[in-house]
């Protein structure tokens, strides 16, 4: 171990041993979670008491937690929670761990977070499509049999929809060579619907519409309280930037005339000005990656060590 | 056959968008084509999902390096769509759905999918992003440098929009005269931030979005004339 | 020329670099500082349009974030609720990211179960607010809305048809909405709203934005975008807004979660303005050395 690696790891043990003398002194304890048992189909409170008395099945069934304080004499502590804040808590300091050097930690919550996310998107996509979409259309009474008991009665059935179930189960023959360029089928309907969209859409939000809104009046006037008018010297130096900071900057996007002489002299303003903004896009980054470290290191230190009261 | 159907279908679709946007009669058949959109797109995902399976498995059966992490994250991914497709922890919400063994939302509270989402999805995601800041600030200290006019100019607006952003920026005010009493101090660098945000951040970003926007209009106009067909892949 | 420090500052480890940013970010938060802000134009613009529109204006809530922009976005989620939950508007909830259900959840359970659940005019579900849940198709979704609610989505995130409930009565898409107000982390988001509903619908839209995204969306202001609320500060800058004109209970601490993150912020801008003034002092040394001692 050379002196660096002593000097890292002596000060990460002596930040664990402070966190843990530290979170051992607070009243909360280290990320305990307390809920109350709630009536689902009321929303009531049910006492900590009826838990024995009250045993119905039907009761049990329709429980839900809301979290609590610890100090609601309704409170319960919650295993699920609690365990839970611990988890999140280790998988943050093991995506932390990265900061030191890539480690078994950060690899472990990596591949954790790869498996969830798509388990995630799968899951979603399922219950809200294929069956509060799909399945609804295709077989309504099923739907409000076994997942969906609001829907109406009198539902009708769309067999129309078997067409882009059908159409999107073709993406699978990619998977057998074979058949593999009928999956190019649902591919291109996917392309094409996307294509025609936004073909108009961007065309008229960000072509006409940008295009109108750099048509400014290089010189402005205001009314005075007089009555009269005056030059109002910064807006229309603020107009007379917009419109040559665009123009300079869609010079330099215009790539059919070679940069050279005047075209190259405005295309270098149009750089210098997509610099400027670039500079303001850099410190906005910055402002967006602090909150999310301040919102981690909260997370941290008051709802797992609770070690800062908000 | 292989290339002019899926050509086919997307002019014909793509047409269809754009007629009928200007066309009211047309709008049930561009609100159908929309929501058989959703439908092959949701399905294309579970694509997404079994490529991941066979990536993850093929580096377990060959005992590839790092392995182990591909079971975690077949583990994971497996845990997870049992729990969300089995419900695993919701109750009926109402006296109606106590009857159903599936009813509630899967994305109930307290129940086993928002956990996962709560304690293992929320950390890890966020977190990552958070690394972030060490990144920029580590960036701005060893690449962030002055070395010509363009890099000048990107690190001073950088540095007077980092002031701007917080109420450090009063600090400018201190080098002028006292305000007149009952009026606000004038600060100089929240105006000066305010100025280059609505002249040359907005002025660069449009022209990059008129840019866009032609490029956009132009591929599109490709792939409905059939000329574009890269998005179709090689011969197979 | 030889100069120890120089030497020691070109081959800085860059963990003393993380580990300055760790403190610059903790301190505050461990000693509690917050930080107010002046509202800016922008979001003083979106804070009078809620303010203006009579009472009971239907306002689209779209939340398209998840828990990597949350630090930003949750906060602004919650002050807009809270607004437009005094003005008593009604609120759609809806959101075209897989990961934004909680997110909508969330917010309504700290914003109207904490706080408009009771009283002497409770917010009721399906009456003055409902929770349309997840849109799938991402930006194709919104088209959808814009010409239909019920072909994106006939029930609404509980499974409810949308024609039981007297919130939807009359509302056939995005253009019965009198303001949408999203609250956007990225693709699909505020552009694409303004895309796909406000600009072709004629709808007027706000949005509060992720700071990285925020300069895509400058262009579209005020011409296409009513009101544009900046990352941390425009959340604070509303939190503020939201505190002199509700001040009970919205001047107190534990309501304001971006002001308490102000602080972190403030210091943590410090120490980036600080590495780079100290970087380019670095260069500009090493220039100097090579130049004098090639």
């Amino acid at each position: 171990m050379n002196r660096e690696t002593r000097f890292w790891t002596v000060l990460f043990l002596g930040g664990c041993l402070l966190l843990a003398f530290q979170s051992l002194r607070t009243e909360r304890g280290v990320g305990q979670q307390f809920v109350v048992r709630v009536d689902a189909t009321t929303g009531k409170i049910i006492p900590p008491a009826a838990d024995a008395s009250d045993n119905s099945a039907a009761a049990v069934k329709t429980v839900i937690y809301e979290p609590a304080s610890k100090d609601d004499p309704e409170a319960i502590w919650s295993f699920s929670r609690t365990s839970g804040i611990w988890i999140a808590a280790l998988l943050t300091l093991c995506v932390f761990s990265y900061l030191y050097r890539d480690n078994v930690c950060y690899k472990l919550a990596e591949s954790i977070i790869v498996g969830v996310s798509a388990g995630y998107w799968i899951v979603t996509y399922y219950w809200e499509v294929l069956i509060a979409k799909v399945l609804l259309r295709l077989s309504p009474e099923l739907a409000r049999y076994a997942f969906l008991p609001d829907t109406p009665a009198d539902a009708k059935a769309d067999y129309l929809c078997i067409i882009p179930v059908v159409l999107g189960c073709m993406v699978f023959c990619r998977l057998i060579p074979k058949i593999a360029w009928m999956g190019r089928w649902p591919l291109a309907f996917v392309v094409g619907t996307t294509a025609g969209l936004k073909l108009i859409l961007f065309l008229n939000a960000d072509f006409v519409r940008q295009i109108r809104s750099t048509i400014l009046p290089l010189v402005v006037f205001s009314a005075t309280a007089s009555g009269g008018s005056e030059l109002d010297w910064k807006q229309s130096i603020q107009n007379i930037v917009i419109v040559i900071s665009v123009l300079s900057c869609v010079t330099y996007f215009y790539f059919s005339v070679e940069h050279k002489g005047i075209v190259g002299r405005i295309s270098r303003v149009g750089i210098w000005v997509l610099m400027i903004s670039f500079g303001a896009s850099f410190a906005l980054t910055v402002m967006g990656r602090i909150t999310l470290l301040t919102m981690r290191l909260q997370f941290l230190f008051d709802d797992w060590l609770g070690l800062v009261r908000i | 056959m292989s290339k002019t159907v899926p050509v086919l279908i997307a002019s014909i679709v793509g047409c269809l968008m754009i007629v009928a946007y200007f066309s009211p009669p047309l709008l049930p058949a561009r609100q159908m084509a929309e929501d058989w959109f959703t439908i092959v797109a949701t399905i294309a995902i579970f694509l997404g999902g079994a490529n991941l399976c066979l990536h993850h498995l093929k580096k377990i059966s060959d005992r590839e390096a790092g392995w182990g992490f591909s079971a975690v994250t077949l583990i994971s991914f497996a845990i997870t769509i049992a729990v969300g497709l089995l419900k695993i922890g919701v109750v009926p919400e109402s006296e109606q759905q106590i009857k159903l063994a599936w009813s509630g939302p899967f994305q109930q509270e307290g129940s086993g999918f928002w956990w996962i989402y709560q304690y293992l999805f929320s950390p890890i995601v966020s977190t990552m992003f958070a690394l972030l800041a060490f990144y920029v600030a580590s960036a701005a200290f060893r690449a962030f440098r002055a070395k010509n006019l363009e890099a000048i100019l990107l690190l001073i607006t950088a540095l007077i929009v980092l002031v701007g952003q917080t109420r450090d920026r009063e600090i400018t005010s201190l080098f002028l005269p006292p305000p007149a009493e009952g009026t606000p101090p004038y600060v100089p660098i929240a105006d000066l931030t305010e100025f280059i945000r609505k002249t040359f951040v907005t002025a660069g970003q449009r022209a990059i979005m008129i840019g866009i926007a032609l490029g956009v209009v132009a591929t599109s106009l490709r792939i409905l004339l059939g000329l574009d067909r890269s998005y179709l892949g090689g011969d197979e | 020329m030889t100069s120890p420090l120089l030497d020691k500052l070109n081959t800085l480890d860059r963990r003393w670099i993380f580990l300055s940013m760790a403190l610059a970010v903790l301190s505050p938060i461990l000693l509690q500082i917050g930080s107010d802000e002046t509202p800016s134009p922008p979001t003083i613009k979106l804070f009078d349009e809620i303010e203006r529109l009579p009472e009971g204006s239907r306002i689209l809530m779209a939340m398209d974030f998840d828990p990597t922009s949350a630090a930003e976005l949750y906060p602004m989620a919650l002050s807009f609720t809270r607004h437009c939950c005094l003005r008593h508007h009604k609120l759609y909830f809806v959101t075209i990211w897989p990961t934004g259900k909680p997110m909508i959840e969330s917010t309504i359970k700290a914003v109207i179960g904490a706080d408009f659940g009771s009283g002497d005019r409770p917010y009721q579900y399906g009456v003055d607010y409902v929770n349309l849940g997840y849109l799938a198709g991402e930006a194709v979704a919104i088209s959808q809305i814009s010409s239909d609610i019920r072909k994106a989505r006939p029930q609404d995130a509980r499974g409810t048809s949308l024609d039981e409930l007297p919130i939807m009565s009359g509302v056939i898409s995005v253009k019965e909405m009198d303001l949408i107000v999203n609250a956007s982390a990225g693709f699909p988001g505020g552009k694409e709203w303004v895309q796909y509903a406000a600009t072709p619908q004629k709808v007027p839209i706000a949005v509060g934005c992720t700071g990285v995204q925020s300069t895509q969306l400058f262009p579209y202001y005020p011409d296409q975008l009513l009101g544009l609320v900046t990352g941390i500060r425009g959340a604070i800058e509303y939190e503020t807004m939201l505190a002199a004109k509700y001040p009970n209970p919205y001047a107190n601490r534990s309501k304001r979660p971006a002001f308490l993150r102000g602080g972190a912020q403030r210091w943590a801008h410090r120490l980036m303005i600080g590495l780079i003034v100290l970087g380019n002092g670095i260069h500009l040394a090493n220039r100097y050395r090579r130049t004098t001692h090639p």
